[in-house]
């Protein structure tokens, strides 16, 4: 049995959540394989051959993977399908693109957002926003997966000394062309990979109020996220939303300001180590997965802590 | 141009689902069922491109039991103008909807199929994938913003960190995400519309489609529950529970 990874990442720079994808890859069983489809991803196949516990990066590099396009990954990964037992990326939005393009040319289900690896052929996975949890296992030859990061620890981004194999890239699709990129820029670190989360509401009240919560971010050096709530009222981008709809987070510390707990939101943010929210409903729902609670106007609170931390 | 919209009844939104305590799934008796949101917002740009005079027709498509009927008119109400349901009583997984979906594909040949980008049951997020690579067609996931001109589709998609944009050669598939558009209220008179609109029923075999499942779903349970903690009278107190009780800064 050997699993293949798929690689995610920018051309530059291997994207962490590919990390905890080659551990759930390792749960699998057998031996573990990353393929790296990009352009100019020299230093990524490096990156990769470095991760703990895998044993051989395929490199495909050619211009027409430089943006991820999910038609000519797709057939990437299915040109080296081969005798892989399980094909597994990350649930990112990379990953959730083109994974299921695979499944469906190999004939195969696809198994999406694993929490766990019970056995080889057996996973659990979230369903109903996370209010059920359902074990499925798969009679399929290949197992296609792709892995919520949250659910399994990152593997060893050094210590590995994996063969790096350059395969022969397919033929772009012609069908879809990459436009253009508007990714937001900050100094911050990237939501779902961060270890402390600054998370607003409808209870900052404006997009401007959501400055109060940058200090706060900076002293903790914090990635910054918000409610659906906030974001339907347009104070933030949708690239912040943190729940159901938008982005899964487990960090070590979630501070909530001002978001009452609507379980859209909670799916999002639960499985997070130390949660501590910031709301002046006494009976916000926030409080109940809490596990540090403070009931009073976030326009003081936050500004005191601040200053607490020092 | 011709517009395809596959549908799918859920349990509403608003409801929260409870496990069955044999393990066996999620107790779905007497509950409250919808259209599948995102598909609602898939129906309403199809809407809208037949509005701005770029589509001609849009056919919605449902995979179910009988009542999936509603979720048919519910449909022509926003926008469809017929409605095509694929009965089965079994449950059929995303592959399996994919298949069925091409075999219509390449009955009404429309030149866009539009879906929800994951139904709020199975969170699957595959079938819109699946559909595009059976079909050999392009696709665009999690759509904010679609325009249709010039014989291509431009989509601009919601991505980690931020927006991205691809151009697709047509026949295309899109999946939509939450901020492509709101969709219209339904009226009454809408509903009473719809109710004269055609609405065909099929089975899977008349397709020719295998829709076994793959997956056994051996039980459903509820996830661990997180207790709550306490409250802090003050951010003093806070800032030393956190560096030597959580140890987490």
């Amino acid at each position: 049995m050997v699993a293949l990874v798929i690689a995610e990442h920018d051309n530059a720079s291997l994207k962490a959540v590919t990390l905890n994808t080659v551990t759930a890859a390792s749960q699998c069983g057998g031996e573990v394989h990353v393929l790296v489809a990009g352009s100019g991803c020299g230093a990524v196949a490096e990156q990769a051959a470095k991760i703990a516990g895998v044993s051989k990066v395929l490199v495909a590099d050619a211009p027409h993977f430089a943006d991820g396009l999910a038609e000519n990954v797709a057939e990437q990964i299915l040109a080296v399908a081969g005798s892989y037992s399980h094909i597994l990326a990350p649930a990112s939005a990379y990953g959730k693109n083109i994974l299921p393009r695979v499944a469906a040319k190999l004939d195969v289900a696809q198994i999406s957002e694993i929490t766990k690896v019970d056995s080889p052929d057996t996973f659990e996975r979230p369903i109903y926003a996370g209010n059920a949890i359902a074990t499925v296992q798969s009679g399929d030859k290949v197992k296609v997966i792709t892995v919520r990061g949250t659910g399994f620890d990152a593997a060893a981004a050094e210590g590995g000394s994996a063969a790096v194999e350059s395969v022969s890239a397919v033929a772009d699709s012609g069908k879809s062309s990459f436009v253009g990129r508007e990714l937001a820029k900050s100094d911050r670190p990237e939501l779902t990979g961060a270890k402390i989360v600054v998370s607003g509401g409808r209870g900052m009240g404006s997009g401007d109020n959501f400055k109060i919560l940058e200090p706060l971010a900076d002293k903790l050096g914090a990635a910054m996220g918000a409610s659906r709530a906030a974001v339907d009222a347009g104070y933030v981008p949708n690239d912040w939303q943190v729940g159901q709809t938008g982005k899964i987070v487990a960090p070590t510390l979630y501070i909530a300001v001002g978001i009452s707990g609507a379980i859209q939101h909670l799916a999002g943010m639960k499985d997070s180590k130390t949660i501590v929210a910031i709301n002046k409903d006494p009976e916000a729902p926030i409080f109940s997965v809490a596990d540090y609670g403070i009931v009073g106007d976030l326009f003081e609170v936050v500004p005191a802590l601040v200053k607490e931390l020092g | 141009m011709k517009v395809l919209v596959p549908v799918k009844r859920v349990v509403d939104y608003n409801v929260k689902v409870r496990v069955k305590s044999d393990g066996s799934g999620v107790d779905i008796a007497n509950v409250k069922m919808s259209m599948n949101p995102f598909d609602e917002i898939a129906l309403e740009e199809a809407t809208r491109l037949k509005e701005a005079g770029k589509v001609t027709e849009i056919v919605a498509v449902t995979c179910g039991v009988a009542q999936a009927q509603e979720t048919l008119r519910t449909g022509m109400a926003i926008g469809a103008d017929r409605g095509i349901l694929v009965e089965t009583g079994a449950e059929i997984e995303p592959l399996g909807v994919a298949k069925v979906l091409k075999a219509l594909a390449d009955k009404e040949q429309p030149q866009l199929i539009i879906l929800g980008k994951q139904a709020i049951d199975d969170d699957s997020n595959q079938t819109g994938q699946m559909l595009a690579a059976l079909l050999g067609w392009p696709q665009a996931t999690f759509a904010s913003k679609v325009v249709l001109e010039d014989g291509k589709v431009t989509v601009t998609r919601e991505v980690d960190g931020g927006l991205e944009t691809v151009a697709l050669s047509l026949p295309a598939i899109v999946t939509t995400d939450l901020r492509l558009n709101e969709p219209r209220y339904v009226t009454l008179p809408n509903i009473m519309k719809a109710k004269k609109k055609p609405l065909e029923t099929i089975k899977p075999e008349d397709l020719g489609v295998d829709v076994a499942p793959r997956l056994k779903t051996l039980k459903v349970s509820e996830p661990a529950k997180r207790s709550a903690g306490i409250k802090v009278p003050d951010v003093a107190t806070l800032v030393q529970k956190l560096r030597t009780e959580a140890k987490v800064i």
